[in-house]
């Protein structure tokens, strides 16, 4: 069942001329992305730095305006003004960030912080059952109960991510957004914060959109992938087939692109040129067919659109073989 | 690809014991404890480890790199000059035009308010005297290696203006400058793109077999290391604690630190399983146990690991594969402590 | 160019909100009557003043009567003697360049180097001392440390005269104790901005590419903290002026900063309202200048004000 839906979102910001005289210019950080996320299941979102990851998340929670789109939680439309209804979506929508430092106040207890959730959404709780619910969430996130007390600075930086999780678990929230929740540490870290959430999600089936650049995090701890460049969705599949079978050029590139420890069945990769161009000037047609090694004339004048194929999706001319339906870019 | 046999040619860097001390508060603290590590001309010799192991310490030590405060012991030498305690004249005579280094987050390692042409150039007037023209012309004909195209547009812009894997291809390209026999890349792709890393890695590849120079890739990266290596060396808290050509650390890991870190890398396209994690946390380095430094977190610890200093023992026939660890046999025969 | 008209547009304004302060409080503050006139004198006559110096008129209408007569060039007169304000400050004026500008260059000429020399060598003695003159610098008073000056090279040691102005050597002193202070700050903020860059890795780079420190140094640690350090040579400009104030007093030199002393005293108001103009003036326009160096001195700066604010 269809927990959310995100209808075609766009996020634009006007920037100011770029020399004395030019005109005001457009940057589509998100432009036209639409997916959907069911209950407990995780998505991942992945892509390189540019290409609108982080601004969808945000986005899909209401965190900042959108500039077009719909996005639909429950069946109730996510709205962004600070007012009393979107005050009370936080209670179903949380997130984790990237910085756990950042995330955290300096000056209050991890228990505290924990707890404020609670404080709240739930003013009436009595005391004694906070607590004991604040030290349940601790237990859950693998934090021992002495460091109950302790600031955010005295901890290291798993355990802060830990902090952070607990927070969002607070309220029991149906979907949860990460935002690169472990690009920031150590491999052996990052394995046990995956392991963490992976038991975390089998106890309380809460459903995440999980943002990353990391293809083999996202891959691991998805079941569902989608992959972003310059604001648009390329190719979404099941984690399990969209990298040993990906369909998308892009997509293609980026698997290959991956080092990998497992040289075995490293194929010949070809490697992308050039880098990623400023979502300012975005191409026209197929935005990434500067860059694609297989791109065709038809790739530069005409937007491919989603061919949706069972499970996995496509925007590529190659795969859709260059229908007529599609929109025609101004 | 590496000899297995003792190579007649002297190593083109060679470490020693090296150790480095921070001041910690009133006393010092050790962060690097006697780091003896070889390098060959030709060879690419891969660093890993997880923050903190010392992976980056041990050769801006080696090149009197690191800020004040901090004490060096024991040997560093390159081609036979040693470079511990060596005179600041020295040093510099080697920084850039021996050894050559890259670092992690090339658009704050590029100075913000030259341009870039003008940072190439120093470079080139500093290691090989070229000046006016012919100075310009080998600038340019350096950044069209380094696959930068417009070099001479690109001379006279900012770093600020250029994107980071472009930075990056601007520090390779100075670092060429001075024709060194070794380059170290520091991290020198975290902080870029995949598609973009791919790009950098493959021209350091492309580098390498052209000069015959010899590379260090330090990176947390195992994967990286595995694509661009010859030979590996893996350190935990400041050691060095298994060593050995890439495909016997990466088919045959014998460290139970070494297992566990290629047991935690989740993998693109095989199977998805449970990673496996290595419990604890890396010590403080005020806060090492005795013995082995990985022992507190290890599956496999016994008495041995604490009793006294672990030896480098030698695996099978290699020569080259070596580990710090005295419990092989153990681990080996399925025993755990 | 549109950049550089907003600038200067709102540098206008500030200046005239700084002079229209000035104007209020000084009416505000208290009758000019009596201090001009003195206390023996009849109602009638202090009636007379204050009508010929519209001094009757609520506060509202004289503001607006100043506005008009600033707009067609009458920046008013002196209650003591009649002679056109500007005028009468304008002569002044030479004498506090005389000691302000070489005052300047005396704490760049001191304090850069000091505070490059504190950061290169941080931590060791040379740079705790630096650090302690600076702080006892400038936390010292300026009259103390005039004084002291005064009481030590005129008194005691005869070196210098102990006021009044002339010969260079009356010249010494003023320039000496506003220098001293300036260098003291100049200093503190060279050193911090130069451990900032140090600690960049651009430096470390710099180093790698085989560079000897010194190098470092000069060529690329320097040209960074120029930004920072140009700030507070724009803020200097204020500080010392203020310090001009004092110091002219002490060794009763001629110039603005005793002008102004003896014109508040005297509520002398057109005086005090011009000299107010002039060094807002020359604090406004010190900082357009700062302003236009970090373009130059920046490249990142260039591009950020192309674009506008």
């Amino acid at each position: 069942m269809t927990l959310l839906e995100v209808d075609n979102i766009s996020r634009h910001y006007k920037l100011p001329p770029a020399g004395f005289r030019g005109e005001a210019r457009n940057l589509r950080a998100v432009d036209g992305v639409s997916f959907s996320i069911s209950k407990g299941e995780t998505l991942g979102l992945v892509g390189e730095s540019g290409c609108g990851k982080s601004t969808t998340g945000r986005l899909v929670l209401g965190h900042i305006p959108r500039s077009g789109g719909t996005v639909t939680f429950n069946g109730r439309v996510v709205g962004t003004k600070r007012d009393a209804q979107w005050r009370e979506m936080r209670r179903h929508l949380q997130m984790v960030y990237q910085d756990p430092l950042g995330a955290l106040d300096r000056r209050w207890s991890i228990a505290n912080q924990i707890g404020e959730p609670l404080d709240i959404h739930q003013k009436s709780m009595p005391k004694a059952e906070r607590a004991e619910r604040v030290a349940g969430l601790m237990a859950d996130v693998g934090l021992r109960p002495d460091l109950a007390q302790r600031f955010p600075h005295e901890l290291s930086g798993g355990q802060r991510q830990r902090v952070v999780i607990a927070r969002a678990l607070a309220l029991e929230p149906e979907l949860i957004v990460f935002d690169e929740p472990v690009s920031a540490l150590d491999v052996s870290v990052q394995a046990q914060m995956l392991n963490l959430l992976d038991d975390l999600r089998a106890r309380t089936s809460f459903a995440s959109l999980f943002i990353s650049h990391d293809l083999k995090v996202v891959r691991h701890i998805s079941d569902r992938v989608a992959v972003m460049y310059l604001g648009e969705i390329v190719e979404q599949g099941p984690s399990e087939t969209i990298f040993r079978a990906p369909q998308h050029p892009y997509t293609k590139a980026l698997a290959a692109a991956i080092p990998s420890a497992r040289r075995s069945d490293k194929t010949e990769r070809t490697l992308l040129s050039g880098a990623p161009p400023n979502p300012v000037n975005k191409p026209s047609g197929c935005t990434f067919h500067p860059r694609c090694p297989m791109a065709m004339p038809v790739c530069a004048q005409v937007k491919p659109t989603m061919t949706i194929d069972g499970l996995h999706g496509v925007a590529c001319h190659l795969v859709s073989g260059g229908n007529t339906n599609s929109v025609v870019t101004p | 690809m590496t000899l297995i046999a003792a190579p007649a040619e002297p190593p083109v860097f060679s470490l020693r014991n090296l150790t480095v001390d921070f001041r910690h508060g009133e006393g010092f603290v050790r962060a690097l404890h006697g780091i003896d590590l070889d390098l060959r001309r030709g060879e690419t010799l891969g660093i890993v480890g997880e923050s903190g192991c010392g992976k980056s310490i041990t050769w801006l030590a080696a090149l009197g790199l690191l800020r004040g405060g901090a004490k060096v012991g024991g040997s560093a030498k390159v081609m036979g000059q040693e470079l511990v305690h060596a005179s600041d004249r020295t040093l510099s005579s080697v920084r850039g035009g021996r050894v050559a280094m890259i670092f992690q987050d090339p658009s704050s390692s590029l100075n913000p308010v030259h341009k870039i042409g003008k940072q190439l150039l120093e470079s080139l007037r500093l290691h090989r005297g070229l000046t006016g023209a012919a100075a310009r012309a080998e600038a340019v004909r350096l950044l069209d290696r380094v696959g930068i195209s417009n070099a001479a547009q690109r001379m006279r812009e900012y770093a600020h203006e250029m994107s980071g894997g472009m930075n990056q291809r601007i520090m390779i390209a100075m670092a060429l400058a001075g024709e060194p026999d070794v380059l170290i890349a520091d991290e020198a792709t975290t902080a870029l793109d995949t598609t973009i890393q791919a790009q950098v890695l493959a021209l350091l590849q492309e580098i390498q077999k052209d000069t015959g120079s010899a590379l260090v890739i330090i990176s947390h990266d195992l994967g990286v290391v595995a694509e661009m290596t010859d030979r590996v060396a893996v350190m935990y808290c400041g050691r060095v604690i298994e060593t050995g050509n890439r495909d016997e650390i990466f088919d045959n890991p014998q460290h139970p630190y070494t297992r566990g870190l290629m047991a935690a890398v989740p993998d693109l396209t095989g199977p998805r399983q449970r990673l496996v994690a290595i419990p604890g946390t890396v010590p403080a380095p005020d806060r090492l146990p005795p013995g082995c430094f990985f022992s507190p977190r290890c599956e496999y610890a016994s008495p041995q690991c604490t009793a006294a200093p672990i030896p480098m023992l030698s695996i099978g026939s290699s020569l080259i594969h070596r580990v710090a660890c005295v419990r092989l046999d153990a681990i080996s025969q399925g025993v755990a402590s | 160019m549109k950049y550089f008209l907003v600038r200067l547009l709102r540098a206008l304004v500030t200046i005239l909100a700084v002079v229209s302060l000035c104007f209020i409080v000084l009416r505000l503050a208290g009758d000019p009557s009596v201090a001009m006139l003195g206390p023996d004198v009849s109602a009638a006559e202090i009636a007379a003043f204050r009508q010929r110096w519209g001094l009757d008129q609520p506060l509202h209408v004289q503001f607006f009567q100043f506005i008009w007569a600033v707009m067609h060039g009458d920046l008013g007169y002196s209650m003591r003697g009649g002679e056109p304000a500007l005028s009468m400050v304008l002569r002044h004026v030479p004498q506090t360049l005389a000691i302000t500008v070489p005052a300047l260059l005396v704490s760049i000429a001191i304090g850069v180097p000091a505070g490059i020399a504190a950061a290169l060598y941080r931590n060791t003695w040379f740079d705790r001392l630096i650090i302690l003159v600076s702080i006892v610098g400038y936390t010292v008073p300026s009259f103390v440390l005039a004084l002291v000056l005064a009481l030590v090279f005129s008194v005691s040691l005869r070196w210098f005269p102990t006021g009044g102005s002339g010969t260079l050597a009356h010249l010494v002193l003023p320039v000496a104790t506003i220098g001293l202070i300036g260098a003291a700050v100049i200093a503190r903020y060279t050193r911090s901005a130069m451990l900032e860059v140090d600690g960049q890795p651009f430096i470390r780079t710099a180093s790698a590419k085989g560079l000897r420190r010194g190098a470092v140094v000069r060529r690329h640690a320097l040209p960074n903290a120029a930004v920072p350090i140009v700030t507070i040579l724009g803020f200097m400009v204020g500080s010392t002026v203020t310090g001009a104030v004092v110091v002219e007093t002490v060794f009763s030199w001629p110039g603005i900063g005793r002008l102004l002393v003896t014109s508040v005293a005297a509520r002398d108001l057109a005086v005090v309202q011009v000299i107010t103009l002039l060094v807002s003036a020359a604090m406004v326009l010190s900082n357009l200048v700062v302003d236009l160096l970090y373009g130059f001195l920046d490249p990142r700066m260039r591009a950020s004000q192309s674009v506008g604010e």
